[in-house]
């Protein structure tokens, strides 16, 4: 039998006077290969429970497409060109965010029994999650190919641009999962505010319906909601094939980085109340 | 029905102990203050209706109270005492689990908590796909378990089964696997919760053989115990805890024989 030392000595102070957002930031770095089993695990595991696994991640928003694209073309009688391509632009931008901020709320809220047993940058957790959704949110761009396709509309190029508003949806994300679960610590119920929450916030965004057929005096008002803007620059590129305005990326870009340091921010200095709520 | 009698800490300071190697884990003058409320609010609504009728009451548990020790390199070191002393609340400290309300923690090197044995294992992954991800979380990287990964399954006796899903192992072939990750590479320091008791007979040898391996290579334990045997057996210097304060610090005859005295009068009372 061999005894293997680890080379490097870390020496860890408890009152080192490293700002906490950036201490967490550089262990999270150190932790990646953690991240990317995490995430590993997270997609086998749903790989492996039914045969239908992966596919679940697509069919679920074809059938929400499907029954959405009944509802407005037959009961409202509202008429627009492809729109069930439409709708599953939007439907899975939304479906990501919906899906990954929950996830890392729970696995921050009620991971607990881990982070008293070891010591894990917490943040890790919440990565993760996101990590996740964007496979799946890649995953779920196949379907969205297809119905196109039968629609008749080739992809575009534009969608090799796609990546950057997932990166601005994943940030924005992230930073959300973190501030809800950081009030999540005081009061568990917020977790559950928050899937009410997303149940309205998801009508408030124009992902189901196109936001010029809300009158001008609303628009404004919706404009506020982030969300509008990270959707409509996924959706530019992916569905309607067109560029994004520069102001459409600043805003998208500055809402999505700002969102993200708030919640880290606010995250890493309340990380130690996690130890003492548990 | 006994009244617990609070004992007193010791105030004489031991002359004994003399520093001759260098410390890695230091504690000075740490408080940890649990603020508990005295009635148990976990959602927003009721922390809302009490704030409102001024009715939020909090009361502090000191898990940890005013404690300084030393731990020198290569010593065994025991914490003893009753239940809610504190033991686990310091080695969480230790363990970097948590950080204490006041005072200051310092640990030099790495610390491998036996508290943490299959953390993360996941049912549905296979043997081999789990040590991969309890071996990071530990804080190993990839490379690490590449290279530690058939003294692994090899220590567990896990080959025939590695890539089978967790759940078909038996709990005993669970926390052998479990045992072989945390134990793969050496720590500096290394948290011993309770006695070891993994697997069968054969297996818990082959463990305490391994820990005694590290601690000739030159590694620090620390050892929380019930089992007076086993803490004089095992470590050189002892601390007694008692509501969170050190009552009795120094070599492990002195404090076990302190505390069991102690004990024999609390319950002849």
């Amino acid at each position: 039998m061999s005894v293997n030392t680890a080379s490097t000595t870390v020496v860890y102070d408890s009152s080192a006077k490293t700002p906490a957002a950036l201490e967490e930031a550089r262990q999270a770095w150190r932790y990646r290969d953690l991240i990317v089993f995490l995430v590993r695990r997270d997609i086998t595991a749903r790989y492996k429970r039914s045969v239908l696994g992966v596919a679940w991640t697509m069919l679920n928003p074809l059938g929400m497409m499907i029954i959405l694209s009944i509802v407005f073309s037959q009961v409202f009688r509202v008429a627009m060109v492809n729109y069930p391509g439409f709708v599953l632009s939007g439907l899975i931008a939304w479906n990501f965010f919906a899906q990954a901020s929950t996830a890392a709320i729970n696995s921050l809220v009620w991971g607990g029994d881990l982070f008293t047993r070891i010591y894990v940058p917490r943040s890790v957790f919440a990565i993760s999650a996101i990590g996740t959704g964007l496979i799946n949110l890649v995953l779920s761009m196949v379907p969205l190919l297809v119905v196109m396709a039968v629609m008749g509309v080739p992809p575009h190029p534009t969608l090799l641009l796609a990546p950057l508003p997932m990166l601005f949806l994943a940030l924005f994300t992230l930073g959300i999962g973190l501030l809800i679960s950081t009030i999540g610590i005081y009061f568990i119920d917020v977790v559950e505010m928050y899937a009410i929450l997303l149940m309205a916030w998801m009508y408030l965004t124009p992902i189901i319906y196109p936001l010029d057929i809300l009158p001008e005096t609303v628009r404004v008002w919706v404009r506020l909601n982030p969300m509008v803007h990270l959707v409509d620059s996924f959706r530019m590129l992916v569905f309607y094939g067109i560029l994004p305005s520069p102001a459409t990326w600043l805003v998208s870009g500055g809402l999505a980085v700002g969102t993200f340091l708030l919640g880290w921010f606010f995250f890493t200095g309340k990380a130690d109340e996690f130890a003492y709520r548990t | 029905m006994n009244l617990p009698i609070v004992p007193e800490p010791e105030t004489a300071t031991l002359a004994a102990e003399v520093a001759v190697r260098e410390p890695v884990v230091v504690l000075e003058d740490v408080t940890v203050r649990y603020r508990v409320p005295r009635e148990r609010i976990r959602t927003f609504k009721e922390f809302a209706i009490r704030r409102l009728q001024g009715r939020l009451q909090f009361q502090d548990l000191l898990a940890l109270d005013h404690v300084s020790l030393e731990v020198r390199k290569g010593e065994v070191f025991g914490l003893i005492g009753p239940n809610g002393a504190g033991k686990t609340t310091l080695l969480r400290l230790v363990a970097r689990v948590m950080r204490p309300t006041s005072g200051r923690v310092w640990v030099k090197g790495r610390v491998a908590p036996l508290l943490a044995m299959g953390a993360g294992f996941h049912p549905e992954l296979t043997g081999r796909e789990n040590v991969f991800l309890n071996g990071a979380l530990l804080g190993y990287t990839r490379r690490q378990i590449e290279e530690h990964f058939e003294w692994i399954v090899d220590f567990a006796e896990m080959w025939d089964f590695i890539d089978a899903p967790l759940r078909t192992y038996s709990s005993g072939m669970v926390a052998r696997l479990g045992f072989a990750v945390a134990t793969a590479i050496m720590p500096d320091i290394l948290i011993v919760d309770e006695v070891l008791s993994v697997g069968d007979i054969a297996f818990q040898e082959k463990s305490a053989a391994r820990i005694r391996e590290f601690r000739e290579a030159g590694a620090t334990i620390l050892l929380v115990s019930h089992s007076m045997r086993n803490v004089e057996k095992m470590c050189d210097r002892a601390a007694w805890l008692d509501h969170g304060r050190i009552m009795v610090m120094g070599d492990v005859v002195r404090v076990v024989n302190k505390y069991e005295e102690y004990m024999k009068v609390e319950q002849k009372l």
